[in-house]
């Protein structure tokens, strides 16, 4: 099943009476279950494709089909209550409350759901069990390693049950071994069925995915399924 | 976003900048102790006043020269000679004022006294019998002066405790000499400590007949004041008119808006005073509320600080499906959290320095002040420094609940 079409989404800045076209004319389609990842040099486009896909922002032009929704017409308001329930957001720099203990902060994105408060520590304790932190229930962001915060934002992506999982350089600010922890991380939600939209633009967390999308210049270079899987995780597991 | 949460969220960014918080909060907390502080005292002082004027007694009738006070213009007024001694027959005659019970005409001024070799400057007053009768306090020692006394213009007084200790120290003043304006008088009484009776300071006092005071102390032929007595509170009013009828037609008026006298009861002198404190309270409290202004203002800076500072949180609550009106109420009920907190430090503030204004009062001037603690004063504090908390909350909420995600997420 298809999760999300996008038809020639285009989206332009203006800044002044300077027009920027930052993504142009991408088509894609992305199979519920998937792990994807978008590359390309910086500027490609790749943050603002994400931003587009995670209701974030909104396109120019183009047509966006989530989960067979077409979302042109979506308030301010309905987007915020979708990108609560079916989206998932890993930062590069985290983004964690500093002064909130990892339990809190894996419970915010419920904060501003709709799922009735009681059961919100279950989920939460769940979550932040699958990234293997539950040792760290109560400590604060700045007490944990940076591989350690990047898998407490992990469970809060996570805690939601979203539809898709959007990372962007989750890596980025990373040792090689914290982020081979993280990949692995983010491999067990995939292998637990989940759709994975990464971004990055290194080769070896790339080789992860199934499928790697190649922009440049705001346009799709390639699109084509991965050869040697888990090559990558062979690398780190050694 | 529930309220509870919105509540954790409010007191845990409240709380993480604790020192922050506090001296935003000062401005509010002193705008409030300042409407507080004004508001309770004023309300004493009025509780005061009243409390004198119904010392003098609901059936009691103040009759002065001039036309009623009514603004600066008609100050000069106040200084007539119109209430003469042939007016007291005819006030006195039942056919004319039938309600009327008693009445003391009185003469007032300041002048020295002197026994021995002490003097001092105080205010005499000539009166008659009545006086004792109206204040409810006779001598302890000796005897009020008589009517005879009053017939005979007799150079005695009656003195307060106070006055007594000034001029003869340890000495009992009874049936001494004491010398005003170079004329000898008689002590043949001497008042108890009472402190404040309605209009008087009982201690300090000098009363002799005012037959003697017109004569051979001020040396006018008028009166300054007459102290009227109805036979009933019912009365009062009945009495009033009675009043006014008979002292036109004694002084020849035809328009009561030429009226060379006006007449105070006690329900008027009442209803006067609280006009007079209402309107300074309200003028001192519009005072204090500039320092809420400046408070607000404060708020509002350090709210906008707050809201930059947290950019990236607002995005990332966004991204994780935060809608603005969510950011809104939460950056606005951290103001208000911030305000209302003021409020109530103010209001504890604001009685605490009432309470201590109160003891103060009561140990310098002994007026028996009373410490009031106006309910309408704390909820009108809570109140206005929320609705501070809300106005100068809400243009930073607005700012944080319209920063778009992307922008806020980017933001080092």
């Amino acid at each position: 099943m298809a999760l999300i079409e996008v038809e020639n989404l285009t989206k332009t800045y203006h800044d002044g009476t300077v027009e920027t076209r930052v993504l142009q004319d991408i088509s894609l389609t992305i199979q519920a279950g998937e792990f994807i990842a978008v590359m390309g040099p910086s500027g490609s486009g790749k943050s603002t494709l994400l931003h587009l896909l995670g209701f974030l922002d909104r396109p120019t032009s183009g047509a966006y089909r989530f989960a067979d929704r077409l979302m042109t017409d979506y308030s301010d308001d309905d987007l915020a209550r979708l990108r609560n329930q079916k989206i998932g957001f890993i930062f590069q720099a985290f983004n964690l409350l500093p002064r909130a203990t990892v339990l809190e902060n894996v419970k915010l994105p419920l904060v501003y759901s709709a799922i009735p408060e009681d059961s919100w520590e279950l989920k939460a304790r769940a979550a932040i069990e699958t990234v293997g932190l539950t040792a760290r229930l109560n400590y604060e962001p700045a007490q944990l390693s940076g591989g350690e915060k990047q898998r407490v934002a992990i469970a809060r992506a996570l805690v939601t049950n979203p539809a898709v999982i959007f990372a962007d350089e989750p890596t980025g600010n990373l040792d090689s071994r914290s982020g081979g922890q993280v990949m692995a991380a983010i491999q067990t939600l995939h292998a637990d069925g989940r759709t994975i939209v990464l971004i990055t633009h290194e080769t070896y967390t790339a080789e992860y995915a199934e499928r790697i999308i190649r922009l440049r210049d705001g346009q799709i270079e390639s699109d084509e399924p991965v050869a040697k899987q888990r090559a990558g995780e062979k690398l780190f597991n050694k | 976003m529930t309220w509870n949460n919105l509540f954790r969220t409010a007191r845990r960014n409240l709380l993480a900048n604790r020192s922050r918080s506090l001296l935003t909060l000062l401005g509010i907390v002193i705008g409030i102790t300042a409407i507080i502080l004004v508001m309770s005292v004023g309300r004493g002082a009025e509780e005061l006043i009243l409390n004198q004027i119904r010392g003098l007694g609901s059936r009691t009738i103040i009759v002065e020269p001039g036309r009623e006070p009514k603004g600066p213009a008609s100050f000069v007024e106040l200084f007539t000679d119109s209430l003469k001694i042939r007016d007291l027959p005819s006030l006195k005659n039942p056919a004319k004022v039938p309600g009327l019970s008693g009445i003391a005409p009185n003469v007032v001024q300041v002048v020295t006294v002197a026994a021995g070799a002490e003097s001092l400057r105080t205010s005499v007053i000539g009166s008659a019998e009545l006086l004792v009768d109206i204040l409810g306090v006779y001598p302890a020692v000796g005897n009020f002066f008589t009517a005879e006394d009053i017939k005979q213009k007799a150079a005695v007084a009656v003195i307060g405790v106070e006055t007594g200790r000034k001029l003869f120290g340890q000495t009992s003043p009874l049936g001494q000499k004491l010398r005003i304006k170079d004329r000898t008088f008689r002590i043949v009484g001497i008042f108890p400590a009472k402190g404040q009776v309605a209009l008087f300071n009982i201690d300090d006092l000098i009363v002799v007949p005012y037959s003697t005071a017109q004569e051979y102390l001020f040396g006018i032929n008028y009166f300054h004041s007459f102290i009227i007595q109805a036979a009933s509170e019912a009365l009062v009013p009945r009495t009033v008119s009675d009043l006014k009828l008979t002292l036109r037609e004694n002084h020849g008026i035809t328009d009561p808006a030429k009226d060379d006298f006006h007449i105070t009861t006690q329900a008027d002198a009442a209803e006067r005073v609280g006009t007079i404190t209402g309107i300074l309270t309200a003028l001192l409290v519009s005072v204090a509320a500039i320092s809420l202004l400046v408070g607000g203002i404060g708020i509002m800076n350090i709210m906008l600080v707050s809201v930059t500072e947290r950019t990236r949180e607002i995005g990332l609550r966004k991204a994780l499906g935060a809608t603005n009106r969510d950011i809104l109420y939460q950056f606005l009920l951290e103001a208000i959290l911030l305000t209302a907190l003021g409020g109530i430090s103010g209001i504890i503030l604001g009685a605490i320095l009432a309470l201590v204004a109160a003891l103060i009062l009561n140990q310098i001037i002994s007026l028996g002040w009373q410490f009031t603690f106006p309910l309408s004063a704390a909820i009108l504090g809570l109140l206005v420094s929320s609705l501070v908390g809300l106005t100068f909350g809400i243009y930073p909420a607005r700012r944080a609940a319209q920063k778009n995600p992307i922008e806020a997420l980017r933001y080092e």
